[in-house]
């Protein structure tokens, strides 16, 4: 009798041994089934030469970068200066992707700060959080510099500096 | 099994491989419902029409529908709306039963509250309900991003961003959850996949699951007397109808139902025809941008509630970050109702009338409740961010008093 019921336990066990090796495989291929696409992946880097698009002080520019928007500042001479400031001869800019980060939503620029219209967040002209449920700054997006030239999506020592300031 | 002889093809044959009479008794003619009820107790059959309606005007909407970011809007408010044949129809009839399947959701859910209808017996019953109630959510916030409008790109890119978890800041779940690194075509095609196929599956299961958890406790009544259905049937079969305290589902329940029904479909027909607007956001006509947000942005008006929850807290307390605590108790919020059976304390199922405390805490829930959906579509500024600040409290607050307050209306009756 104890010889048949080891028999029975032995099959139970490895039927349920094949069944979690089998359920945990699949979970992995339909975890992976959902992941971002290779293209979406590769398709990360964007451009942007400061000295051709006529930024004027105090009036930030939107560019697209991985399908998010991406605030790029010039600092007029009244704005308080800022370590994380990414200085280019005499000007100062700020680069943020405009994301509130508090839930996403894309705040709007109000003469010296950005206010998010979802749940009242506002961040200073240094991308830092100044009201509201937004736990912490405007993410800065990686980004390398070559003269004037920003490339999103390239971490170099600017974008490093610019996190390191805000943190 | 026992051998059959008589023909597949008879009338009695088929009856006896199928037991389909005794079948029909056990669900119908012969399942008892207590006479002592009102028309909120018709709302289970209200929902089950709805549901009905929306998924036959879903499947006329699929016919059409693109689930790629390049084709659907125009695919909505081009194809649907303008050159299929009834297409603004089916549209309609689906955005109006997709808004009005809550309201009857909410008067279902706070009939079974007020008259204790998920204690005692009844747990299975409440928490398959609650279960249908979050994956309605989930179908209705899949369903809103299809049409591809302003609203449906910004409540996606805000409801998806929740996985976040605020300071946790598990940005690989939601990048997981999107198919990238915005709101994308992969994530507008498998929440059209969610909508359109495994959450209506998980709904229909659910509905089979609460019917079945029904079945056996029965339904309570208005006076929530515990009836003994064996003798009470016993009384109805031998045709003492009047005496006996039940009536069977079908045909006498239905009968009344049907009733209920005709009313609530006149109003629902009523809103299509004459009053769609109300769940056809106008800022959705505006084709999704990822560059540009709506001015204010707001869910419909069923999630309002919760969404005030969680912007509630608008600054930092107990050295938590004012968006993760707003997080927490949008992350309660969701589930808070499933706990009820479980708090509450008074070891009788009586209506909320017979519970002098309880009948209190009941009104201001619902109050509390109407406070948050209305503030949860103002915009969050100045006197209405406090007015939210206190009604989450509040609702806070009447949660965790729950099982003193029933526990004072057990000790008041001598119950305890």
């Amino acid at each position: 009798m104890s010889n048949k019921t080891n028999r029975r336990d032995f099959l139970g066990m490895s039927f349920a041994a094949v069944a979690a090796v089998g359920g945990a495989a699949s979970l992995v291929g339909m975890k992976q089934a959902w992941d971002p696409l290779p293209s979406v992946l590769a398709a990360g880097f964007t451009t942007v030469d400061l000295a051709n698009i006529d930024l004027m002080p105090g009036k930030p520019q939107i560019f697209s970068w991985r399908g998010k928007p991406v605030f790029i500042l010039l600092k007029t001479a009244e704005m308080e200066k800022f370590d994380g400031d990414l200085v280019i001869g005499d000007n100062r800019y700020t680069v943020n992707i405009g994301l509130c980060t508090h839930l996403g939503c894309i705040p709007a620029w109000k003469k010296d700060g950005w206010k998010c219209a979802c749940h009242g967040g506002s961040f200073n002209a240094n991308g830092q959080q100044t009201f509201g449920p937004p736990p912490k700054p405007l993410v800065v997006p990686p980004f390398s510099l070559e003269g004037t030239v920003l490339t999103l999506g390239q971490e170099g020592k600017e974008s490093k500096a610019m996190i390191a300031a805000r943190a | 099994m026992a051998e059959i002889k008589e023909s597949f093809f008879s009338a009695d044959g088929l009856e006896k491989r199928l037991a389909g009479k005794k079948f029909w008794k056990t669900m119908m003619t012969e399942y008892w419902i207590p006479k002592d009820i009102n028309f909120l107790w018709a709302m289970g059959v209200v929902l089950a029409t709805t549901f009905a309606i929306l998924i036959v005007s879903g499947i006329f909407l699929l016919m059409y529908y693109k689930p790629d970011t390049a084709l659907a809007f125009d695919s909505v408010n081009y194809t649907i709306m303008q050159e299929v044949a009834y297409g603004w129809l089916f549209r309609h009839m689906h955005g109006v039963a997709a808004s009005v399947i809550f309201l009857i959701i909410y008067i279902h859910m706070f009939t079974g509250i007020y008259y204790g209808s998920y204690k005692k017996g009844r747990e299975m019953i409440w928490l398959s309900g609650m279960l249908l109630f979050v994956t309605f959510s989930a179908e209705g916030f899949s369903g809103y991003m299809l049409p591809w409008g302003q609203m449906s790109y910004w409540a996606a890119a805000v409801i998806t961003n929740l996985f976040a978890g605020g300071s946790l800041e598990a940005w690989g779940l939601v990048e997981w959850i999107r198919g990238g690194f915005a709101v994308n075509d992969a994530t507008l095609t498998r929440f059209f996949m969610l909508h359109v196929f495994l959450l209506p599956l998980v709904i229909i299961k659910l509905i089979v699951v609460h019917f079945y958890t029904l079945r056996i406790p029965h339904v309570n009544n208005q006076s929530s007397e515990d009836i003994d259905y064996d003798a009470e049937a016993e009384k109805y079969l031998a045709g003492n109808k009047k005496e006996s305290k039940v009536i069977p589902f079908w045909p006498v329940f239905l009968s009344k139902d049907f009733a209920v029904l005709g009313i609530f479909l006149i109003f629902y027909f009523y809103l299509v025809f004459f009053n769609y607007n109300f769940a056809m956001d106008p800022v959705n006509f505006d084709p999704a941008n990822s560059m540009k947000t709506p001015a204010h942005i707001y869910p419909e008006w069923y999630f309002l509630w919760s969404y005030e929850t969680l912007r509630g807290p608008f600054f930092d307390m107990f050295g938590l970050k004012a968006g993760d605590i707003g997080l927490m108790i949008f992350g309660f919020a969701q589930a808070a109702f499933l706990i009820i059976p479980f708090i509450d304390r008074d070891p009788d199922i009586l209506p909320a009338h017979k519970r002098p405390r309880f009948f209190i805490w009941f009104w201001i829930m619902i109050i509390d409740l109407l406070v948050l959906t209305v503030y949860g579509k103002l915009p969050p500024t100045g006197a209405n961010a406090w007015v939210g600040f206190y009604a989450t409290a509040v609702f806070l607050l009447l949660f965790a008093s729950m099982p003193f307050v029933t526990k004072a209306d057990a000790k008041a009756r001598g119950a305890l």
